[in-house]
């Protein structure tokens, strides 16, 4: 490198999302990436498909195993495509990552949780509550 | 981290001075740049671009998340309309998710060869990825057809508003997706691997992968888990 002291120094960078280039890998190694994502995307697509036709796992179990190779699977797309790696360059990434994660996770789980308990905290109907006073 | 260092100029990484965890002063000399607003400069643009973009798709992913927790919550308000069950194929919502992910694939390809500066290579597969686009909008759109031609349109149930809200709003991304993809082939061509073009190369991909990242979410909440319901 040229002049530009600490500006160069890799150990000080920092790159953005999906940045290829930071990975410092040659062209066999950029694709290998590529290569070792889709097929591990595709067996996880695959294990998904095969959990929700498959009578072998506990019925109220499928929508959890399901669910984790969902996670599963997003974890791989975001290595291996999209280049979020836990590198000290890639802080501030994780950091939006997390974020986003946090509020996607209050949004859609407290959604469905507060939803599935709806009915606890209603008022009874008038004839429900005839029959309680009974 | 040597290896990057010995690439050429266009592959040389650059740093944000303002990043989470920046050691001042460094290790010696007392050159080092502080965190603060001043002596450093700005960040590179193309990680300024990039993390931007990075915002822009955590956000598209939470309104997602939105429309993904309206629909869990009525996924069983079928209000004695058709239900899940009766309607999802499990094979055709299968080869939506092999387009999809393999148009994936073939953008991380394109970005390969972007890196290498390969102009044919990039334009061979950023065709391929929007073909590929393409095939899960018609599989999408062919599904779409059905399902209203079954009496299932939007208006039966809530069940179904969610259903097309969520899927439809995916495939308006993929649509936006596959017109900015043909516009950066045209760009790629006519300007050539000039710095903005390549930031908006990166971008692209972003968005590309985001979208397959969404669907892992959407086949598996709406179709598969609504399928066991």
């Amino acid at each position: 490198m040229s002049e530009g002291g600490n500006n160069e120094d890799p150990e000080m960078g920092d790159v953005g999302p999906g940045y290829l280039e930071a990975a410092g890998e040659g062209i066999g190694a950029g694709i290998r990436g590529y290569v070792i994502g889709l097929a591990l995307a595709a067996l996880l697509t695959a294990a998904s498909f095969y959990v929700e036709s498959t009578r072998l796992i506990w019925a109220p179990g499928i929508p959890v195993a399901l669910i984790v190779l969902a996670v599963a699977q997003i974890g791989v797309h975001l290595v291996f495509f999209l280049h979020i790696t836990t590198a000290p360059d890639n802080t501030n990434n994780t950091l939006a990552l997390a974020f986003g994660v946090l509020i996607v996770a209050l949004i859609f789980g407290g959604s469905v949780w507060i939803m599935a308990h709806l009915n606890n905290n209603l008022m009874p109907l008038p004839q429900q509550m005839l029959q309680m006073q009974r | 981290m040597s290896v990057s260092q010995a690439l050429p100029g266009p592959h040389r990484r650059e740093m944000d001075p303002y990043r989470i965890g920046h050691r001042h002063g460094g290790s010696g000399g007392g050159h080092g740049h502080p965190t603060g607003h001043g002596e450093g400069g700005p960040a590179p643009r193309n990680v300024v671009v990039a993390y931007g973009f990075w915002i822009f798709i955590l956000s598209d992913i939470v309104m997602f998340s939105a429309f993904f927790a309206a629909h869990a919550v009525l996924q069983v308000a079928t209000a004695g309309g058709p239900s899940a069950t009766v309607l999802f194929d499990p094979s055709h919502v299968a080869w939506e998710t092999a387009c999809l992910l393999l148009s994936s694939f073939t953008c991380g390809l394109s970005a390969v060869a972007t890196r290498v500066r390969s102009l044919l290579w990039t334009e061979v597969f950023l065709l391929i990825t929007g073909l590929l686009g393409a095939a899960f909008l018609l599989l999408e759109a062919q599904e779409f057809a059905s399902l209203v031609a079954r009496g299932a349109s939007p208006e039966r149930s809530a069940f179904l508003s969610s259903f097309f809200a969520v899927v439809g709003c995916h495939g308006c991304h993929v649509t936006a997706g596959l017109l900015w993809l043909g516009t950066m082939m045209a760009q790629v061509y006519v300007k050539g691997f000039r710095p903005n073009v390549l930031r908006r190369l990166l971008c692209f991909n972003l968005f590309w992968h985001a979208l397959d990242i969404i669907w892992v979410a959407l086949f598996t909440i709406v179709y598969l888990v609504g399928l066991g319901r």
